[in-house]
């Protein structure tokens, strides 16, 4: 019964998604494509952060960093190639399939060294020390002043596919659905796999998995890296959507802001965060639109969340964990 | 020298500030196991309370008591309607319901003293300088503030060590069902400690209102600072926060005097210029990577 539920949920929100851009057309706001556009964009950001918080209780208080480093590596490649001097003897290029895997890597590298050294703490400890590192590649961020520095960066215009034209806002719509699709397949996969049921073992209960003979670090590495890649996705997909890149989307309360839509939504239920993401987005946008001290009504519905939303919007649904 | 010694206390004036505010998280974290974000907001609303209580009576006694009763209360407040659902709670709802408390602290902050941030004159008998050395004349404001930090540290070790409050705090963070069950009211100890940790917020406010500007997200930027101070010391030790404070005021001091210069002997100026301006700002998390890299504890942890 609720295996069924849970399919008939997911394709209707699929189905939501889909039906976007068309009602869009047929008279909608066009606004309303930007809203979803950007809730795509957030829930593959969340749906990674729930692979570390929800399955490995990894509580990471720095993923904007990868965010923002996706985000930076588009917009410097994009700089150097439209006008600025060539980079390293490299004049750069424009096509996507060159570009963001190279965004993903530098996310990939940077989490293999910043997983390494956080992942030898644990609770508090490694709650706080992700922050600092997140805060270190914000200052960085900041001090760059041939990339704007405090004010970011412009992007001359998105990057190109072969065969699909990323200009039109409607493809651009469908192509961030696909990922966070295909993204939220593949996380569905790895917590299913033996990797990711060591990942669960190791946070019910650390000191049984090792007596049996498991390893933590390696796995909660990997996990944190796979994690970090997904996020770096997501802001590629924000540089080319916004085509605006600034040291803000690595700053400390895009983190916190990912952490509260992956509790909003569920934690451990990868679909829950994007429910999340959805709620949040929509919120936060009717909220703003309807006073400026917006702020006043979304900080309290937060501590709300935490203090009752044990389950997330999906939980019940999902069968997330229970805390 | 002269810029060394003069470093040397700003270096102090700035690790005494972390410290007031570092203290009480500490005991707060140590003692009730939670995470409180809020804490940057409590030295937020002692800073705005003293800055408008002066404006108003003109007396920096005023904007002490203004400052220490606006941010107590608060704290007061905040254990009350919150932080007490979250004691054993997962951290993680910890730092969201705190991270609310933020967002709506700043926003109902700006809108009781409004959008233009008040400016707090440094009071008459703490104005001028000191000369501390032939050839340096030091703000007295800043050796006050000096003064203060360590009247709270004197102050904070007679409380933990010798009164009956103290023992119980120590109690307490040892062992919370023991105390429970010995009879004492465990859930009036946290509140009080919490409003505590919100009083030395409210001193660090008022005492750096005359410094620093007064304005929405000043609590943030510290609060950040704060933890770093907090996991290099060792989480929940007072000592540890001491020494945390120092540390991270001293290479904040000396790095913004001497890491510039340094690089200028190594890189162009324009380049050295901009990543100085970066390593600066980013000098204390290398310094909190380390230390957890060697003692992912920190350095004096309340408990091996």
């Amino acid at each position: 019964m609720r295996r069924t539920l849970r399919t008939m949920t997911i394709l209707l929100g699929l189905a939501l998604f889909v039906a976007v851009p068309p009602a869009v057309d047929a008279g909608g706001s066009p606004a309303l494509l930007g809203l979803a556009n950007r809730i795509l964009i957030y829930a593959i950001a969340a749906v990674s952060l729930d692979l570390i918080i929800g399955y490995g209780a990894m509580v990471s208080f720095g993923h904007a960093m990868f965010f923002g480093l996706g985000g930076y590596t588009v917009g410097i490649v994009a700089y150097h190639t439209f006008g600025g001097e060539p980079l390293l003897g490299w004049s750069g290029t424009n096509a996507a399939l060159i570009v963001w895997p190279l965004a993903l890597l530098v996310c990939a590298l940077i989490a293999l060294v910043v997983g390494a050294l956080t992942l030898r703490t644990s609770g508090v400890q490694f709650i706080m020390i992700t922050l600092a590192f997140a805060q270190m590649v914000f200052f960085v961020l900041v001090s760059l002043q041939i990339y704007g520095g405090d004010d970011g960066l412009m992007l001359e215009r998105r990057n190109q596919l072969p065969l699909i034209d990323l200009a039109g806002p409607q493809t651009f719509y469908y192509l961030c659905l696909a990922l966070l699709v295909a993204w939220t397949a593949i996380c569905a996969l790895i917590v299913n796999s033996r990797f990711g049921l060591v990942l669960q073992a190791l946070r019910q209960s650390e000191r049984r998995a090792i007596n049996l003979g498991i390893r933590p670090f390696p796995f909660r590495l990997a996990a944190f890296v796979i994690s970090a890649v997904g996020t770096g996705l997501a802001g590629v997909l924000w540089a080319n959507y916004a085509r605006f890149v600034t040291p803000d989307m690595a700053a400390w309360s895009k983190s916190g802001e990912f952490m509260a839509i992956v509790v909003l939504g569920g934690l451990g239920t990868l679909l829950g965060p994007i429910a999340g993401t959805a709620v949040f987005i929509a919120l936060e946008q009717l909220l703003s639109a309807w006073t400026e001290h917006w702020m006043i009504v979304m900080g309290p519905v937060l501590t709300l969340v935490a203090l009752f939303g044990r389950r997330g919007i999906a939980g019940r649904l999902f069968g997330g964990r229970r805390d | 020298m002269i810029l060394l010694i003069e470093q040397v206390l700003n270096g102090l004036q700035y690790g005494a500030m972390l410290f007031m505010l570092a203290s009480g998280l500490t005991l707060i974290f140590g003692i009730m196991g939670v995470i409180n974000l809020t804490h940057g907001s409590l030295y937020m609303v002692g800073a705005y309370c003293a800055a408008s209580a002066v404006l108003q009576s003109g007396s920096f006694l005023v904007g002490i008591a203004a400052a220490l009763a606006g941010a107590g209360l608060y704290a007061v407040v905040i254990e009350l309607a919150v932080v007490q659902w979250l004691y054993r709670r997962d951290h993680l709802y910890q730092v969201l319901a705190t991270l609310g408390l933020i967002l709506f602290t700043n926003e109902a902050v700006s809108l009781i003293f409004g959008r233009r941030p008040p400016l707090m004159d440094i009071p008459p008998f703490l104005q001028g300088s000191v000369t501390v050395l032939p050839g340096l004349d030091y703000p007295l404001m800043r050796l006050a503030f000096i003064g203060v930090g360590g009247l709270v540290a004197v102050g904070l070790w007679l409380l933990v060590n010798h009164t009956r409050l103290g023992m119980l705090v120590r109690a307490g963070a040892d062992d919370r069902e023991m105390v429970s069950a010995l009879g004492v009211d465990i859930r009036r100890l946290y509140t009080l400690v919490f409003g505590l940790g919100g009083l030395l917020c409210g001193l660090a406010g008022v005492m750096a209102a005359p410094l620093l500007a007064v304005e929405i997200g000043m609590g943030e930027r510290v609060l950040i600072t704060t933890f770093v101070v907090i996991v290099i010391g060792g989480v929940g030790s007072i000592r540890g926060a001491l020494v945390g404070a120092l540390l991270v005021g001293m290479v904040d001091g000396l790095g913004r005097a001497y890491l510039p210069q340094g690089l200028q002997m190594l890189l162009p100026p324009s380049v050295a210029d901009t990543l100085s301006a970066g390593l600066v700002s980013a000098s204390i998390y290398v310094l909190m990577a380390i230390v957890l890299l060697v003692r992912p504890l920190g350095l004096l942890p309340a408990r091996s």
